[in-house]
């Protein structure tokens, strides 16, 4: 089951942005997601906005979706005008890999025609282990994309069968080292821990597996089991242990040494790169996510942002490339947001980046709390005198804590 | 006259009710009386139907239970103010008025009930012919026996197909000592037998006696606040008359008031030219506060009044305190004037402003027992819209110092410090009626409440009368609760006040990151100060949520630590994901949260929710509370 939309406001059926968030278009770095929500089966704790062919009967199709993105883009270049070419682009999902190299060439190919592509432009693709091959990778690196992120999740198969992926343990680094060998400077491999049944031993042996196969950034996520999915099931019904938050903790922990032994530093809460491997290791999409940037997230159930305006497109496919065809923005609301929650998601998004948050954008009394929280060993004494709270390890962990205290 | 036009039964109730409507009625014609029952034994339902049977309420008209007024009442099955009625009946071709006086029907109001019953001669002994004699009607019928009412024994619901009228009928004789055929049988609910009761209550129940001509004399067995009107009282006149326009004194007080009307109730107040011996109606004066007309006090006339009050008055004295504190502290002014409000009709509430460090502004309460307390919080709650917090409810301690010096305490966090000698604490007798099988569980339980047996006696094969005497703090606390979770709700219970004894008793504080808890403190017997102690200490482990340190929670005994527990400091608190790039959803979360920890309370650095204190001070059963007791 894909989570629900936000409640917002209407959006102009035009899909037109209010000036004031057009105005400071092109100051901030540009980014463009495109969602693709297509995956071969549903794995049981996943809750993103995807459908399996059979949820989707005949009612949308990989055809009618890649039609209705490029209409999208349209839109967006038409809404947008040429303030700036696209600094970053990132297809994620679902799953991308099931389109094909030669229709995400393609896709980007509307992008660069439609918003036009910055020539450092640094251009992802999320893709599934199982379905990527050394021709996959070679056609998307001829075609311009500079990175992608693997699905690993683990390399313990008892860890893997819980989460119901498809692809067997070795998978995984033999698809990044493919990568590797065609070019691609920047791999991520993505992982999960804290799955019912997972031992320490099970995550250090994931984390060899990714040293050892030679990539440049780590994304690690503890499980989130989220309502509606049929991992929660398993767990209402007592199936499986809920994952319990200390063993978490320890686990992240347990990572986060692992992978600085391994030269890897965290620059966000769940995320990792190869210090060795320069700041472009760290993929400057999601640091847009985090920092304010601005993007336009294409596709069914996107989120985008620019300028103070956060909106998300219809979650069906096909209500999605209905609204297209008749010319209409797929957005289903919108928010508008005031200055003091503009402030709030400074705060909440701004902490979990390694270089924090400049503390002369929090009012007095949060200041004071920031103290606080250093003397606790939650932030960074030495930063926080330089003017910036920047999370410690401990601060990490607790960080939707501190958010709680900075904004209070 | 058009009588012989109208169908019998109608014109017999037309007629009746022109005679019941005039007052000053001869006393021999004159009947009062009360129904004692337990609660769902059919009372109310019995009431109903007198109510038609004698025609003061058309069929059409009526509705069921007549006679509980309020909606709590309704809810829980209890009567918390009496009501009156005056009923035209004719036995033999005579008319006669009866009153029919409702009694409150719970443990908390005997003195109350007290009251109703010595404005009566006679009093209709109802029991459920499924279920027999339970704890409460039990000592209540010992009153109405104190107060040599005649008492007529009925057998209600005997319609049912569980019915065991024979059974019932020969435990009711063996414990009034009478015949089992001199037991009624009626089904309140078809109507059954109910015209038979009320020609055996004209004819068993002595008339009221009391002097015409002498000074008035009339004593109040009610009290209940009108917006409207002010203050309504009840009254039954036992010498002279009550008129009109006359100024009474209230002899207690020695207070005047204008009587500015005077009426019967039928079953609507109707004012008439006054009242005479015998007679039950009401009167207004005009005061705004059911404490200026006391129940069971005496009226007299200002002039030429008499110079002997009625005996049997009492000032209301609580029993039982407890802190009532609203959930969000900015209702504290809308608690206060629900409480003024409230003690406009509740005579024996008080309260007085208290501050907890904990739950911050409320008000420390006195009730007469933990129903009256549940009651005054059920009715805060739903007539003001209030969400509240009460503290565990605790007595009133006397305790003499080293010093020679006296305090008497209603709340724990007035606990001396010095030295103590000696503690005195109340103690009530209890009576409860269980089926046999259930003696060796009843036993157990009174005994681990510091109980001591005083007698046993079979009321027949299969049932059992338990008498003890129990400390009063032992019972206000789930004891009923666990009383009848032991026997499946089949125990019934009752108590009465029965004086004090010296007991060894301490007081237990809780404490958080060394920090006392002023709502979680209570006085405890020396034997149970481990036990509670512990089990608060475990519940509030549970309930607290981690914090970002080591939380150390603490039972003592002044600075004696009995029991400790400790909340592992929250290692993780932190989402992992974004959502895709959903970072509306993630702000909703914060102001969620935010939201929530508004609700917190802070115990030194620690964030207690409120719900934590709201459980913590719950008992475990809360569940089925309240609902009378079988």
């Amino acid at each position: 089951m894909p989570s629900t939309l936000p409640d917002g406001e209407p959006v102009p059926s035009d899909g037109s942005l209010p000036p004031e968030a057009l105005s400071t278009f092109g100051r901030r770095p540009f980014g463009v997601y495109v969602h693709v929500p297509f995956c071969a089966t549903r794995c049981g704790y996943c809750d993103f906005n995807t459908y399996t062919p059979g949820e989707l009967g005949g009612a949308a199709s990989p055809d009618s979706w890649a039609e209705a993105a490029r209409r999208e883009l349209e839109l967006a270049a038409t809404v947008l005008g040429d303030g700036r070419p696209v600094d970053t682009v990132f297809v994620g999902g679902g799953t991308p890999s099931l389109l094909g190299a030669d229709r995400l060439v393609e896709v980007l190919g509307w992008i660069r025609d439609t918003l036009g592509l910055a020539p450092d432009a640094e251009v992802t693709t999320e893709a599934n282990p199982e379905s990527t091959s050394p021709r996959f990778f070679e056609t998307l690196r001829a075609g311009g994309y500079t990175r992608v992120s693997l699905g690993m999740q683990s390399a313990a198969r008892h860890v893997l069968a819980v989460l119901d992926r498809q692809h067997s343990p070795g998978r995984a680094a033999a698809s990044a080292r493919e990568a590797r060998a065609a070019g691609f400077e920047h791999v991520n491999l993505d992982l999960i821990y804290g799955t019912p049944g997972e031992t320490d031993q099970d995550l250090l042996a994931s984390l060899d597996t990714v040293v050892e196969a030679g990539v440049d950034h780590v994304s690690a996520y503890a499980l989130i089991v989220e309502d509606g999915t049929a991992l929660a099931r398993r767990v209402r019904r007592g199936d499986l242990p809920a994952p319990d938050d200390d063993v978490l903790a320890a686990r992240y922990e347990l990572l986060d040494d692992t992978l600085g032994r391994a030269g890897f530093g965290w620059y966000e809460v769940s995320n990792w790169a190869l210090t060795s491997a320069g700041p472009g290791a760290r993929c400057r999409h999601n640091l847009g996510y985090w920092t304010g940037g601005d993007w336009w997230g294409v596709g069914p159930g996107a989120h985008s942002h620019v300028g103070g305006v956060r909106w998300w497109n219809v979650k069906h496919p096909a209500r999605y490339a209905g609204l297209l065809t008749q010319g209409r923005t797929p957005a289903a609301g919108r928010e508008v947001l005031a200055e003091a929650d503009q402030l709030v998601e400074r705060v909440l998004l701004e902490l979990r980046v390694v270089n924090g948050l400049p503390v002369e954008v929090l009012a007095g009394s949060a200041r004071a709390e920031a103290e606080a929280a250093a003397s606790e060993g939650l932030l960074d004494p030495e930063a926080l005198r330089s003017g910036r709270a920047v999370l410690t390890r401990r601060g990490r962990l607790l960080a939707d804590g501190v958010v709680r205290r900075l904004v209070a | 006259m058009g009588a012989s036009t109208l169908p019998p039964d109608r014109a017999r109730k037309l007629a009746l009710s022109t005679f019941a409507d005039t007052t000053f009625t001869s006393p021999e014609l004159i009947r009062n009386f009360c129904i004692i029952a337990h609660i769902d034994h059919g009372k109310s339902t019995l009431a109903d139907r007198m109510l038609q049977l004698t025609g003061v309420v058309e069929d059409r008209a009526m509705r069921a239970q007549y006679l509980d007024r309020m909606d709590i009442e309704r809810e829980r099955g209890i009567t918390i103010k009496a009501q009156n009625v005056r009923l035209p009946w004719r036995v033999d071709g005579q008319d006669h008025v009866l009153h029919l006086i409702d009694t409150p029907g719970h443990v908390d109001f005997t003195y109350e009930v007290s009251r109703s019953l010595a404005a009566c001669e006679g009093a209709i002994l109802l029991v459920d012919a499924a279920q027999g004699i339970e704890a409460q009607t039990l000592a209540n019928l010992y009153l109405a026996l104190e107060h040599d009412l005649t008492i007529i024994p009925v057998l209600n619901k005997i319609d049912l197909p569980a019915a065991e009228p024979e059974k019932y009928a020969a435990e009711l004789a063996h414990i009034i000592g009478c015949e089992p055929s001199d037991v009624l049988k009626v089904s309140a609910k078809t109507g059954m037998g109910v015209g038979e009761l009320l020609d055996e209550a004209v004819r068993q129940i002595p008339p009221p006696t009391g002097q015409t001509d002498s000074p008035a004399r009339a004593m109040i067995f009610d009290s209940v606040y009108d917006t409207y009107r002010g203050v309504v009282t009840y009254i039954r006149v036992v010498d002279g008359r009550i008129m009109p326009r006359e100024r009474i004194r209230m002899m207690s007080t020695g207070a005047t008031h204008e009587l500015l009307e005077v009426g019967i109730i039928s079953p609507e107040p109707k004012p008439c030219p006054g009242l005479g011996v015998g007679e039950v109606g009401y009167l207004i004066t005009g005061v705004k506060d059911v404490r200026q007309s006391k129940v069971g006090d005496t009226i007299t006339l200002e002039r030429k009044g008499a110079k002997e009050a009625l005996g049997g008055y009492r000032e209301p004295k609580p029993m039982v305190y407890a802190g009532l504190y609203p959930v969000d502290g900015s209702d504290y002014p809308e608690l206060r004037e629900a409480l003024d409000k409230l003690q406009l009709n509740d005579a024996a509430l008080t309260y007085e402003p208290e501050t907890s460090a904990a739950l911050g502004f409320g008000f420390r309460c006195g009730f007469l027992g933990l129903l009256h307390l549940e009651i005054t919080r059920d009715r805060l709650e739903r007539e003001a819209g209030l969400d509240l917090i009460s503290t565990a409810p605790n007595v009133v301690y006397r305790v003499r110092l080293d010093d020679g010096t006296e305090q008497e305490v209603t709340n724990p966090s007035d606990w001396p410090t010095g030295k103590i000698a000696e503690i005195f604490e109340p103690i009530t007798r209890c009576t409860v009626i269980a089926p046999n099988e259930f003696v060796g569980a009843i036993m157990e339980l009174c005994q681990s409440r510091r109980g001591q047996l005083d007698g046993m006696d079979y009321l027949s094969e299969s049932r059992v009368e338990l008498r003890y005497t129990l400390p009063l703090a032992e019972i206000i606390y789930d004891f009923f609760d666990s009383l009848k979770s032991r026997t499946r709700g089949y125990a019934s219970l009752d108590y009465e006040e029965s004086g004090e004894q010296s007991s060894d008793l301490v007081k237990v504080d809780i404490l958080l990151q060394g920090e006392p808890v002023d709502a979680f403190s209570a006085i405890v017997h020396k034997d149970g100060a481990y036990a509670y102690g512990t089990r608060m200490a475990t519940k509030l482990r549970e309930l607290i949520p981690r914090q970002q340190y080591e939380v150390p929670i603490q039972a003592a005994i002044g600075s004696r630590v009995i029991a400790r527990e400790t909340i592992r400091a929250i290692r993780k608190d932190v989402l992992a994901k974004c959502y895709g790039g959903d970072i509306t959803r993630k702000r909703k979360l914060l102001e969620k949260q935010k939201e929530g920890k508004k609700r917190m309370k802070m115990v030194g650095r620690v964030e207690v929710p409120q719900e934590a204190f709201v459980a913590a001070l719950s008992t475990e059963e809360s569940s089925d509370k309240g609902k009378g007791k079988k």
